[in-house]
């Protein structure tokens, strides 16, 4: 497929446009729980479109996008109504209302349709390959202008009232007691989602229009807690899944071989649903790699301090002359697997134990610095035992347990805290002796 | 050539499109003629044959002579008869399963399912290569279960909500299924025309075997149900006793996701994957309104469904001109709005009624309390001017006036002169009992709950109208007041700050 500017520079204008309005707003609609309103609304303004039709017998456009938006409005105050005084639950609700207009405005559209030529594929569900072609007769397309429109619109919005709708959708009560109204800021965002959904009709169609307004946020939110990061990243991912979505649409095909062009504005769902997919995974904090990585760190560090508990607990008890603990008695306890293998070799490197022969067998001993680090590590656990002791009254066989777990977490200073609950003890309540802090 | 790649692009739009409002485009995509909805009219109509008289230009709904009604109503046409119960038997699976899934917080989780079988049907095709009812609902099911399974696990592994989860799957799925579909438009392998429209609610061109499979499937749905009702209502209810009493509440809620994949996939064809999710909630949602008993609602919510199937298919028998699957939506619309007004107990009426008649409760016992008041003042039961009632209470004389006129129609007072009034015995008693009860609760505020004297009126004020015999009597035993009416504590406190002995 050839590439011409003319028409694929509008599309391009066209798709990252609509994109970008959609996935402003619905920063907000992700982090109020409302992702579905979305869909409600953008599936229930049919029947607005068709009355406004009916009524006018025109395809002007301000009508039927006052209808739209007036159905819109409906839709949500209706799914309010059925979720306070029917006591039905909130996305129960709006399937109810978004599919029972759905299908009273097929019903009309089906009356109205005959009159004039309503094209479902241009009016409602969008054809950003038209609005493209429009450019050739005139020097903006229409749509392009409408969208723009919006997208300033949005942007206004958001920018005047960025600090209402973020408390109010955060904290709702704290809102109303900051003297903003949280119900008028649910509205007016209601109206703003509704005004760009029907403005997005023409370029990507209403199902696209749910895929813009969620997964770009939801996509943000992954990456950053950040409420401005967050609506800058939505604002990215929007244009770059718009940009990539049409270019796979005209090329991607090709290249697996087969000769034909895919619809573009699906295709920006879909790139957009991968880039979501992708972030799940490599996200920095949120993403399932990360969270694995520190799992695996966690654990690593875990076994790593359990050895050398192991070892200090065992000279103690064998005195510093006595004989060192063999490598397959430390495996026993602590473990088999890589995990522990990997967990003395990194003690090796750190310089924690030493390791020697011992006639055939294979030795560790602690080190100086070995040694430090590992009273302090069975400090904690042992203070940790003394202060279940004392304040929870375990039983002594009860108390091993949770300080084996609690120990890794124990920090200098809670160390501290510690001792000074205690009266600085210096034993632990099975009658051995906690290790002093070095000076 | 930009030209006809716009145009083909057109056409893909529109095909799928017209296809997904339940309608069959005729127009052959490829010969780029325009897909107008005035084609989708004159094909997408039901086969019974009543359609011959309705063209393209007429676009008035003529109301039906008696006799087609007589037929339609009666079954006598064999296809009005296939649709007629591949739709009720649909909406009665759909209304059981539909009930559990409801009462699981799942109904929108259906609205994903619906959207997530797109992809399947576009790749099942294009493994298979024709159009095979089997393969294809196959292929529409893994991608539905997929779908579903994508919700479940993007809320377990990452911080996305359910609600966002939902809304990412519907749309990223459907667009893969449209990327696909506007693929395969254009590979030219034939007999991909009416590929949409095969799916896509043709409740009105059901065949044979479609009515069929949806019967069996409507059959096997319900009866799995009734075996399983115990275990569903167990897990529906309280899924941690479930599992301690040891049924495998996992597999209890596969078999049940299971079962509402199966009746969608199945239900696309009639109603169209916009719509299907309408069927799985509404009826639910409609019968919660009539009763707490799972075993009741599910029943309801079945014979809803059913009702909604029959009278859609029947009416757009009569019209052919609606649209089958939307005028059963609307159909379970109407139910559900009448259920949500009249319903005798969660009703909007009933609730409107109970609010009336318990503010007008309380606005009679306040007036009563105020005459005991007045008695008290004057220490004698005499006639009272109603001046000194209309003292004890910011209200207005008119409202006074009429909760006086209500009283002595229910023979509680007498009006005596034009501006005095006695109370009557019965009134009297009556009296007494709420302005004790008041006096008790305020000593009960008082003794326990720590409340200065001067707060508690108010409190007392709300809770006298609601104070039920047993709690009077456990008042009495606390507070050890028998039979007495208190005096009241305000008196007390003002006569000691006056400085006078009580």
């Amino acid at each position: 497929m050839e590439w011409d500017w003319a028409i694929d520079g509008w599309i391009l204008f066209v798709g990252t446009l609509s994109a970008c309005s959609c996935a402003l707003l619905g920063n907000y609609l992700v982090l109020r729980r409302l992702s579905l309103m979305g869909d409600a609304i953008s599936h229930a303004v049919l029947p607005g479109l068709a009355i406004a039709f009916l009524i006018t017998s025109s395809r002007a456009a301000w009508p039927m996008f006052a209808g739209a938006v007036i159905v819109g409005v409906i839709t949500a105050l209706l799914t309010q109504v059925i979720t306070r005084y029917g006591k039905v639950e909130h996305g129960a609700a709006m399937g109810v209302v978004f599919s029972i207009l759905f299908a009273i405005g097929l019903v009309l559209i089906r009356q109205v349709a005959d009159h004039v030529d309503l094209d479902p594929g241009c009016v409602l569900y969008g054809n950003i390959v038209q609005i493209a072609l429009d450019a050739q007769f005139e020097d903006v397309p229409p749509a392009a202008r409408n969208l723009a429109c919006v997208f300033v619109l949005n942007i206004l919005f958001v920018g005047l009232f960025y600090k209402e709708l973020k408390i109010s959708s955060f904290d709702p009560d704290l809102a109303t007691t900051l003297g903003i109204n949280a119900t008028l800021m649910h509205y007016a965002l209601m109206v703003m989602v509704a005004v760009t959904t029907v403005a997005n009709f023409e370029s990507v169609g209403s199902i696209l229009v749910i895929a813009m307004l969620i997964v770009p946020a939801a996509t943000a939110h992954l990456l950053t807690d950040r409420l401005g990061v967050m609506i800058l990243l939505s604002q990215l991912i929007a244009c770059f899944s718009a940009v990539t979505g049409h270019l796979l649409a005209c090329y991607g095909p090709g290249w697996v071989g087969v000769d034909a062009v895919a619809n573009t504005s699906a295709m920006m769902a879909v790139v957009v649903g991968f880039v979501l997919f992708v972030a799940i995974f490599l996200a920095p904090e949120q993403g399932l790699l990360a969270k694995w990585y520190h799992r695996m760190k966690l654990s690593s560090r875990i076994v790593r301090q359990d050895v050398l508990g192991l070892l200090y607990r065992w000279e103690e008890m064998n005195g510093e002359s006595g004989r060192s603990m063999r490598r397959d008695e430390v495996l026993t306890v602590v473990g088999g697997g890589s995990l522990p293998t990997r967990a003395l070799r990194k003690l090796l490197r750190q310089n924690e134990i030493v390791r020697m022969m011992d006639g055939r067998d294979v030795v560790y001993r602690l080190t100086d610095s070995g040694k430090l680090a590992a009273s302090q590590l069975v400090g904690a656990h042992r203070l940790w035992e003394s202060y279940l002791a004392k304040h929870f009254h375990l039983a002594s066989d009860h108390l091993h347990e949770p300080a084996n777990r609690m120990e890794h977490y124990i920090t200098p200073e809670l160390r501290e805290e510690l001792r000074e609950q205690l009266t600085d003890p210096k034993h632990d309540p099975h009658g051995k002796s906690i290790p002093s802090e070095p000076m | 050539m930009v030209n006809r790649r716009a145009n083909r692009l057109r056409m893909v739009w529109a095909a799928v499109w017209v296809a997904l409002l339940g309608c069959t485009p005729i127009a052959d995509a490829a010969d780029g003629h325009r897909v107008g909805f005035s084609s989708v009219i004159a094909s997408g109509v039901p086969v019974s044959g009543m359609l011959a008289s309705g063209g393209i230009t007429d676009n008035s709904v003529s109301f039906p002579s008696w006799d087609k009604i007589f037929r339609a109503l009666t079954l006598r046409d064999y296809n009005t008869r296939i649709v007629v119960i591949g739709a009720t038997l649909l909406g009665a699976a759909a209304g059981v399963i539909g009930t559990f899934a409801y009462l699981r917080k799942r109904a929108m989780l259906g609205d994903a399912l619906s959207h997530a079988t797109l992809p399947g049907i576009a790749i099942a095709f294009m493994v298979v290569g024709h159009k095979n009812l089997g393969w294809l609902l196959f292929g529409a099911a893994v991608s539905g279960t997929l779908g579903v399974l994508a919700v479940i696990g993007m809320r377990r592994v990452s911080r996305i909500r359910e609600d966002a989860a939902i809304g990412i799957v519907l749309s990223v799925f459907f667009g893969i299924g449209m990327v696909l579909f506007s693929i395969i438009q254009q590979m030219n392998t034939g007999g991909e025309s009416g590929l949409q429209s095969f799916i896509y609610g043709k409740a009105a061109a059901m065949l044979h075997r479609d009515a069929m499979l949806i019967g069996g499937t409507a059959f096997a749905v319900i009866a799995c149900c009734a075996v399983m009702f115990k275990e569903f209502r167990l897990v529906c209810f309280d899924q941690t006793f479930a599992s301690s009493m040891g049924r495998p509440v996992f597999w209890i809620d596969v078999l049940m996701m299971g079962l509402v994949v199966l009746t969608t996939v199945t239900g696309l064809q009639a109603v169209g994957l916009i719509m299907i999710v309408a069927l799985l909630i509404i009826p639910a949602a409609a019968a919660r309104f009539w009763t707490d008993s799972l075993l009741l609602m599910t029943v309801i919510a079945g014979g809803i469904g059913a009702f909604s199937g029959w009278m859609g298919s029947v009416l757009s028998a009569l019209l052919p001109r609606l649209p089958t699957g939307a005028i059963i939506v609307i159909s379970t619309g109407v139910v559900f709005a009448f259920s949500m007004i009249f319903s005798p107990h969660r009703g909007v009426l009933a609730g409107v009624y109970r609010r009336w008649s318990l503010s007008h409760r309380v606005a009679h016992q306040n007036l009563l309390r105020a005459l005991a008041e007045c008695e008290e003042d004057l220490a004698a039961e005499v006639a009272i001017p109603i001046a000194d009632v209309h003292a004890k209470r910011f209200w207005s004389r008119r409202h006074l006036d009429r909760l006086i006129a209500r009283g002595s129609r229910l023979g509680l007072v007498s009006q005596i002169g034009p501006n005095t009034l006695k109370l009557t015995e019965t009134g009297r008693r009556e009296s007494r009992r709420i302005l004790r009860n008041h006096r008790l609760w305020e000593l009960y505020l008082i003794r326990y709950a720590d409340i200065a004297p001067s707060h508690v009126d108010r409190d007392a004020d709300e809770i006298e109208h609601v104070l039920a015999g047993d709690v009077v009597e456990e008042l009495e035993r606390e507070l050890e007041q028998e039979s007495t009416i208190p005096p009241s504590p305000h008196k007390a406190d003002e006569s000691r700050s006056k400085g006078v002995p009580a």
